[in-house]
Parts: C-alpha cells; structure tokens; sequence
C-alpha cells in the first residue's frame, strides 16, 4: 500500500489538479480527484459530466485542470472519452503521435447509476482503454439534492423528501459496483475518500491496466448529507467502517476485500451523524433502520463469500 | 480502388466511398431504425483494409454524437452518418459539437421523424436541426452528396468555420437507388482534403486545455457570438472550397445554390435535395410549351444564403417554396427563410408555400406543373396547400 509519505511526495509535484476551484468546503470531490491523478506520473486525458466537479473547476475563463480535459454533456462522459481514446489509438498506429497517454472519466452518481449508465456500460463492453471514476454522493446534489438510484434507502432528497408520511427515500440504492464488475472488465475498485492509501493503490492499478476499469467512490457532501464540512471524512469513514461502503476490488473477476474493519460499527452510527436520515430516528421508524441494517449485513456477507 | 470512373452506385455507396477517400481518423456511428447503410460499407472498407480508421460501434445515436466530439476535441478527423430519431436522439450532442468547434462531416440519410414511425423520406430530421450551428448542405443525387461530402470536410476544417458540417441526402430516393456517379480517384481527394492540423488538440498533452467549460452570463453571450461569426465565414469558404474542387473534378460549382432556367423566368419553384431534380424535368417540359419558368435549388440551407437568394428572386413574378417538413403553428422552414430574405422589398413576386412528401409520399412530375400553373394566377389565395394529401 502507498504510504502516507509517498502521497505526501506526491502533492509536491506539479498538480493536475489545481487549488482556487469553487467546490464546498467539506466537499469529497477534489480530494478523490488529486489523489487519483497523483497515481499516475504519465499524461492523463480526462473527460467530466456535467456535475458540481465540472461546473466549480472549470468555470471561464478559470480552471482547475493542468491536464487536457472535455466537458461535453451529463449523460456521456465515457462515450465522449472513448472518442478521444479511440482518436489517439487511430492516430498513435498512424505514426500521428508517440507519447502514451492514459485516459480518465470523471461523473457523479447521476452521471453515471442513471443517466449516463448506458454510455458506461457501452464504453465498458467495446473495450477502451480508460478508467471510468464515480464520485458517489448518492444524489444530484449539484442541481439541489435531488433523489438518484444511488441516494441510500431513508435519505430525504428534495425528490424524496421525507414528510407526514413518508421517511424519505424507500428504495435500496443500486449496487452499480457488482454491475460493472458484471462487464467482466479487467479490474473494479470500490474506495471512499477516507482512506487515500486505498484509493490511491486502487487508482494506480485500474489507470495502468490495459482495458477498461471503473473506481466507484464514496464522496461526501455536507449540502446534501447535512454534516458539518469538518466531519466530511470521518462520515465517509462511518460508511465504511460499517460495511455500508466496503473496501473492495474486483481484479480480473476475482473479488478481493482491500480493508476489513477491527470492528463492524452498527449501521445508525453511519445514519445519525446525517441529517438526512433525520426521519429515520422518529418513533415508528424503528424498523426501517432494521431494515437497512439487514440489507447491509446481507450484501457483506455476499461480498465476503465471494471474496472467500 | 477507384481511379476517377463512372459506377453504378446507390447514394449510400457514394456516401461511403467519399468517407474511405477521406479517411478519417475516427468514425463513431450507431444503426438506429431507421439506419443508414453508410457505415455498413465503410465497416466493410476497414475489415477488408481499404481504409485505416477506427470505427467506434457504440451502443446509441446519443454516444456516436459523444464520441465524435471526444475525437475531433482530441484531434481526430472524425465522421458519422445517421437518419431521423437518429439525428434526433443525438441533437443534444449536436449543439455541443458546434459550439466546441469540432469540424465533424456528418451524413444524414433524410427520413422522417416519429410519429407516425415512418422510416421514408422528408426533411423533418435535418429541419430539426437548422438552428443547433451546423452547417447545412442538400444535395439533389448521389454525385452532389459524394462531392459535398470531399468538400464538406474542407469546409468543416477551414481556420476561420471550424463547424460541423451536415451532407444531407433524400432517404430511399437516392440512398437506395442505384445511380451513376463518378468518384475521382482516391490520391486526388487525399490530396484535396489534406491532412487535418488541430488547433488545440486534447492529445497534445504538454499544452493542456480545458475544453467545454462553464460559462456564466458574463460569457456565454459573446461564446455564442464566436459562432455566429463562424458561421458568416462559410458562404466565402465554401465557394473557395467550389473552385478548389473544380479544378480538381472539372466541375461547375460556383455558387451557394443552382439555379435553373432562372434567368428570364416569371415563375420559380424552391426545392430542396431530390424532388428538384423532377421539378428540372418540369421546367424542361413546360419550357417547351413556351412558358417562362425556372428554379432555385439551395445548396447550402444553413447558413441560408438570404441575400443572394432576394437577388435571384426579385424580379420575378410568383414564387412558389416547396417545403418537405412541418413547422407546425407555422409556415415551412423553407418558406420562413425565403419570406425572411424578401422582406422589405417594395417590390418582390407573390410567394406561396407548398408542403410535399412527408413520410415518403411521392411526388410527380405533374404535381409539380400544377404548382407552377397555380402561379400563374394573379389572385390565388396565400395559404400552406399540401401536395398529393388526402384532405
């Protein structure tokens, strides 16, 4: 595992990814962003959906980005980095360039479990060699908290809200990590923002493997999940720590668990720090913490026998 | 493979067989119903070696759009080819790929929208998109499509234009008919396309730029100028590009559209794409009969060539636009472009708007002379007639 020394080197070089953007403080975004462009020294292409990472690095004439980077659409940044994947492969046999470049997306939870789920998966199945990363907050928070089929059963999103008579959202979120890893690409990660070493080990091994990967991550945001900006990366920790969000890779099909909490925390001490589980803490809600605190359990002990 | 002959070939053929003379870096395409064989023969052309592109078979019109700016923004020379919901479901992508200046040569078999579904020819798929900043070209057969192809890509790729270019052809009336056309040979139109030099290509990684961004009211305004500018470039570089390619091709262009028998003509038709190659049958025949009528054939719809058109058109003394798309709660898009360039002349011809041929409907030789004898009636009515419609 990356030490914490090597990442620290890492942010003395020049940055790819540059400081004066206007995302929130607290925000997961830009830490996930600098460590996975840390993980690579060659030069990286990076596609972004329409999202708050698009709209707060890039607006003009400002930007973030010292690397070659597109905005095109909401629902297409993988297609749109497959053309450019696919123009440096025609140009590269045709003896038009020499260098070797690698090729990132960039997109939200939205951009990504709905909307642009078609685009990924099409990009996945045709083979290009890109590494796709979600940022997973669990909403549209850039257009205001709206509910997307990544928002966590009894999160209240301005969509979903919670009221006289419902807690919120009532569905369980998408679990787009194993449906990727469906496309039986070569590698799959699952990381989140509280632990760099993780994910910068993660973003290291899907941008230098030959073939498509995808690195679905757990972002905070204090707008839409309510937490104080200072509690951002202990959240994320939570959703860890209590297998909401496990650690795990899925390399050339085989499942391994990259961290395995001392002690799995019981799934409230991820939901209260939260207000947008708030209603979840009302009387009569009881069970529908049981309820999610059972979904957990069931899909780690999926994950765990499969990575038996 | 080819050297300059004549062949039998169907408008999908042609329309291929320019793309594998130019060949691209990149071409992105998706079959949709309805589908345009284009890509099918340029598929073929890469299996069998006969042109070195990358064909990106993505999973839907919405992504070929996509994936064609990725690759021009990259640097590539990239084309792709659709039709109808096609073109429509990618409209999204189409303005983008204008207003990122990403000079994509695209061919659109022109089909009609749903619904009804439909598959058969109108202009309501290229109509629709006469105001996302692509440039727009109308050929009337196979040979004009094979050629605005050549020089749409030289159009597309001019410093001062940097647009994507749309060649639009009828649906099943040329692109699934077999006609003569002749293709030049492959080292000329290599030659006469070139290579492309991106300005500010995403690959060149050692000067990065940030493409796409987000623009505020302090910007978008004066962005969205940049293409209007862009756009008033095209009628100069496009009659450029026309004497570039005669001399190469030996051929006639020399203008944003053709006129036919115009010169002393009382009465004209305005047609787009294939029905003028009838309503030129029409013109013939009723010359003959000693009347005095002619027609104008735009080449280039957008931008539309308004002025020049009003030249043409002014002394005549009745005009009749043939309009094969709706706007519905409106006139044809055709007839609101030439009605606009009319405006405020003192004296101008009666103008009259005509639909035709929505969703493949034929129209015949007769039809045509009868819109031409409506003209000749100082007193008809001005109101939208619908030719060969059951009413």
């Amino acid at each position: 595992m990356a030490s914490l020394e090597t990442l620290a080197k890492r942010e003395e070089k020049k940055r790819k990814f540059e400081s004066g953007h206007s995302l929130c403080s607290g925000c997961g975004l830009p830490i996930a962003v600098r460590t996975i462009l840390n993980s690579t020294d060659g030069p990286v292409v990076a596609s972004n959906a329409t999202g708050c990472l698009e709209v707060a690095t890039s607006r003009f004439p400002t930007s973030a980005w010292n690397i070659p980077w597109i905005h095109n659409a909401f629902e297409n940044a993988a297609a749109t980095i497959s053309g450019a994947e696919s123009a440096y492969r025609s140009m590269k046999k045709k003896g038009k360039i020499d260098k070797d470049v690698n090729f990132l997306a960039f997109a939200g939870d939205g951009g990504t479990y709905d909307i642009g789920f078609q685009s990924l998966s099409g990009a996945l199945e045709r083979g290009h060699d890109f590494t796709y990363v979600t940022l997973d907050n669990g909403a549209y928070m850039n257009t205001g908290i709206q509910r997307s089929s990544a928002t966590p059963k009894g999160a209240s999103t301005t969509t979903a809200p919670a009221g006289e008579e419902k807690y919120g959202k009532q569905e369980k979120r998408k679990n787009l990590t194993e449906i990727v890893a469906a496309h039986e690409i070569p590698y799959v990660g699952q990381a989140s923002i509280s632990h760099l070493q993780d994910l910068a080990d993660k973003a290291e091994k899907a941008i230098h493997r030959d073939g498509p990967a995808f690195l679905n991550v757990l972002s905070t945001c204090q707008l839409g999940w309510r937490i104080p900006p200072k509690d951002s990366v202990k959240v994320a920790q939570k959703g860890v720590d209590t297998c909401f969000w496990p650690l795990y890779e899925v390399d050339e099909g085989e499942h391994n668990i990259t961290y395995e909490p001392k002690e799995k925390l019981p799934i409230k001490e991820w939901l209260e720090p939260q207000k947008r589980f708030a209603a979840l803490f009302k009387t009569g809600n009881e069970e529908v913490i049981e309820e999610i605190q059972e979904d957990v359990d069931e899909d780690w002990e999926k994950l765990q026998a499969k990575a038996s | 493979m080819s050297n300059g002959n004549k062949e039998v070939l169907t408008g999908h053929q042609v329309v291929a067989n320019a793309m594998r003379q130019v060949e691209p870096d990149v071409v992105a395409a998706y079959p949709i119903t309805p589908q345009s064989e284009i890509v099918e023969y340029f598929s073929q052309y890469v299996a069998d070696g006969k042109v070195d592109s990358e064909v990106i078979t993505v999973e839907s019109e919405h992504s070929a759009m996509s994936a064609c700016v990725g690759s021009a923004a990259a640097g590539a020379r990239t084309m792709t080819a659709t039709a109808s919901q096609g073109l429509a479901l990618m409209m999204e992508i189409v303005y983008i790929a204008a207003s990122m200046r990403t000079p994509i040569v695209m061919a659109v078999a022109n089909r009609a929208l749903s619904g009804p579904i439909n598959i058969h020819c109108d202009h309501s798929d290229s109509m629709a998109a006469r105001d996302s900043g692509v440039i727009q070209l109308y050929g009337e057969d196979a040979q004009e499509a094979y050629e605005f192809t050549l020089m749409a890509q030289r159009l597309a790729e001019s410093e001062d234009v940097l647009l994507p270019v749309m060649v639009t052809l009828d649906g099943f009336t040329l692109t699934h008919t077999a006609q003569v056309a002749e293709l030049l040979p492959d080292r000329a139109v290599s030659d006469f396309v070139g290579e492309y030099d991106a300005r500010y290509p995403l690959l060149d990684v050692e000067n990065p730029t940030t493409q796409g961004p987000f623009d505020m009211p302090d910007y978008y305004f004066e962005h969205k100028l940049q293409q209007v500018d862009a756009m008033d470039n095209v009628p100069d570089r496009f009659l450029q590009v026309q004497e570039e390619f005669n001399d190469l091709s030996g051929g006639s262009y020399d203008g944003l559209f053709e006129t036919y028998k115009m010169d002393d003509a009382d009465y004209a038709v305005i047609i787009l794409g294939s029905t003028a190659g009838t309503a030129k049958v029409v013109v013939d025949e009723l010359r003959e009969e000693g009347k005095k009528v002619g027609l104008l054939k735009p080449w280039l719809f957008r931008p539309f060539p308004a002025e020049e058109i009003k030249d043409v058109l002014l002394d005549k003394e009745a005009v009749a636009v043939l309009d094969r798309s709706l706007s519905f709660g409106s006139s044809g898009p055709l007839y609101l472009e030439v009605s606009s360039a009319l405006s405020g002349e003192d004296t101008k011809p009666r103008l009259y708007n005509y639909t035709y041929g929505l969703g493949g409907r034929d129209i015949k030789e007769d039809q045509i002379a009868e819109v031409f004898e409506d003209l000749e009636n100082p007193d008809l009515e001005d109101k939208m007639r619908y030719i060969g419609a059951r009413q």
